[in-house]
């Protein structure tokens, strides 16, 4: 038997990167996946690449800003699967980076809108059926810019500290209903559509930054958070609740 | 169900191995097919836990160790080696806990005590398993660290101390050793049903009610829960995480 055999578990922003890894561990651990983005090619790319390989997937387009649209994603996951054990709100995104106060305030809210309110959205109607049920797993995506300032970054910074503030204070309201609520800080994760953004298409000059930042002396890969993530849903974490992790390659060391 | 590892090969050490969450941590290296090395103080309790995992059918070496004596350590890493050639991961476990008491009242003595069990003995451990470990060019360390690392708690400056140092020596020993193929992570037990509670128990009457104070999930822990975190950050799943102190809590410190 495998380790997610049976369970139904959710993935935003599974489009690519670090979701679609995150979607593919777990389809390959035996859970029914679905996977959720607000791109509908990559997200039908994804869901074929996972089919294919024989995974149990289901496909919803959807907007992390959009409660209707959020609200729809989860009602199709209890639909078709009868339940909801395990989700990742990785939905995000990233700004190009300038000083503060050169920063739009657009692209502030934007940023606030996908990355703190989505994951607020996704949560509310994933705690309501994981409630119902009297039992999951809930993992945010937060970033190493959840726990430390870089520059250019202010706006992104603080949605993604204010992801580990829901998550804590949330961990703290159901830690007694068995429904485990922790986040994942990834550090700098290559071979992603974030990662393009960032680095401008991978200029090399920018990675070679990156790498000299990472203690481990690379960038990390996406299915290294998948990793956490799995392990953070599975029954070996039961006593970890309200956590956030850093896999980051020893940056917030 | 939980997630299984093959550790086979490979040689993990565990000290304060004779019982709670030592015991439990090293049954779950050897049943993942990993050879053991159990160190205790204890001698007669590490015997009866050594028998334990030899009659289990486990490839077991049990080193009588006190930790904050560092020859004693590193003789301990010597055997270890000499025993089974390598060493590939350990959880510097051994602890110990003092009477709470006021800080303007604690003595030296328990001060010292608990820092040359908890802290010192961690530093002499990892020292002596990174010189083997840097030979190899691999190894995850796992140093236990407690609640007491990440947050205060009145009458235990001493203990909490101790545990804040360990976190220190963990982050930066994590960024020397990252690039050489070393994972250096600590662990950051909340209140788990283990001896050390038991003691606090014996010491305190009213100790349970501090113990269930502010515990969100509404249990203790068990030792099991706190093998898992450990054989997960030396597996390979944990390659990209390093220098970090994970909470193994209930959500204790999410407050």
């Amino acid at each position: 038997m495998k380790l997610f055999e049976g369970k139904a578990v959710l993935v935003t922003g599974a489009g690519g990167g670090i979701g679609l890894a995150t979607a593919s561990a777990f389809g390959q651990a035996g859970a029914s996946v679905t996977l959720a983005d607000n791109n509908a090619a990559l997200l039908e790319t994804a869901a074929d690449g996972l089919r294919s390989a024989g995974h149990q997937v289901s496909a919803v387009e959807c907007d992390v800003t959009d409660r209707g649209q959020v609200e729809a994603m989860v009602e199709q996951v209890v639909k078709t699967y009868g339940r909801l054990d395990a989700a990742f709100n990785n939905a995000g995104v990233n700004c190009d980076g300038a000083p503060m106060a050169e920063t739009d305030d657009d692209e502030f809210d934007n940023i606030i809108d996908v990355n703190l309110r989505g994951v607020w959205n996704c949560m509310k109607a994933e705690l309501r059926q994981m409630t119902a049920q009297g039992s999951g797993a809930i993992v945010n995506c937060s970033s190493i810019g959840g726990m430390r300032g870089s520059k250019g970054r202010a706006a992104y910074s603080a949605s993604k500290f204010g992801v580990i503030g829901l998550t804590r204070a949330s961990a703290l309201d159901y830690a007694g209903q068995d429904i485990r609520i922790n986040a994942v800080c990834p550090g700098i994760i290559g071979n992603t559509p974030m990662a393009m953004r960032v680095t401008k298409n991978n200029n090399p000059d920018i990675i070679k930054a990156f790498v000299a930042a990472e203690p481990i002396g690379r960038l990390g890969e996406p299915e290294e958070i998948a990793a956490a993530v799995l392990w953070l849903c599975s029954p070996a974490a039961s006593f970890v609740v309200g956590h956030a992790m850093a896999i980051d390659g020893g940056i917030l060391a | 169900m939980n997630p299984t590892y093959d550790f086979s090969g490979q040689v993990a050490l565990v000290t304060g191995a004779s019982s709670g969450m030592g015991l439990a941590t090293a049954e779950a290296f050897a049943a993942s097919g990993a050879a053991v090395v159990l160190a205790d103080i204890n001698e007669k309790a590490l015997q009866a836990a050594a028998e334990k995992l030899t009659s289990a059918g486990r490839k077991v070496l049990s080193v009588v160790c006190d930790v904050s004596n560092e020859a004693q350590v590193a003789n301990m890493i010597e055997r270890a080696v000499a025993h089974f050639g390598r060493l590939d991961m350990a959880f510097n476990n051994a602890g110990i806990q003092v009477p709470p008491s006021d800080a303007a009242d604690e003595t030296a003595e328990n001060f010292d005590l608990v820092n040359g069990v908890n802290l010192r003995g961690v530093w002499a451990c990892m020292k002596h398993e990174l010189q083997q470990m840097r030979t190899q060019g691999s190894g995850a360390i796992v140093n236990c660290s407690s609640l007491g690392g990440l947050v205060g708690l009145p009458s235990r400056a001493a203990y909490h101390a101790s545990k804040h140092g360990v976190i220190g020596l963990t982050r930066s020993a994590a960024m020397e050793y990252a690039p050489r193929g070393i994972r250096i992570n600590a662990i950051c037990p909340g209140k788990i049903n283990t001896p050390m509670v038991s003691d606090m128990l014996a010491m305190q009457a009213d100790a349970m009610k501090e113990i269930m104070r502010d515990q969100p999930i509404g249990r203790l822990g068990e030792s099991g829960e706190i093998a898992a975190a450990v054989l997960w950050l030396c597996s390979p799943g944990a390659s990209f995480v390093l220098g970090i102190a994970l909470p193994v809590d209930g959500g204790f410190t999410a407050h």
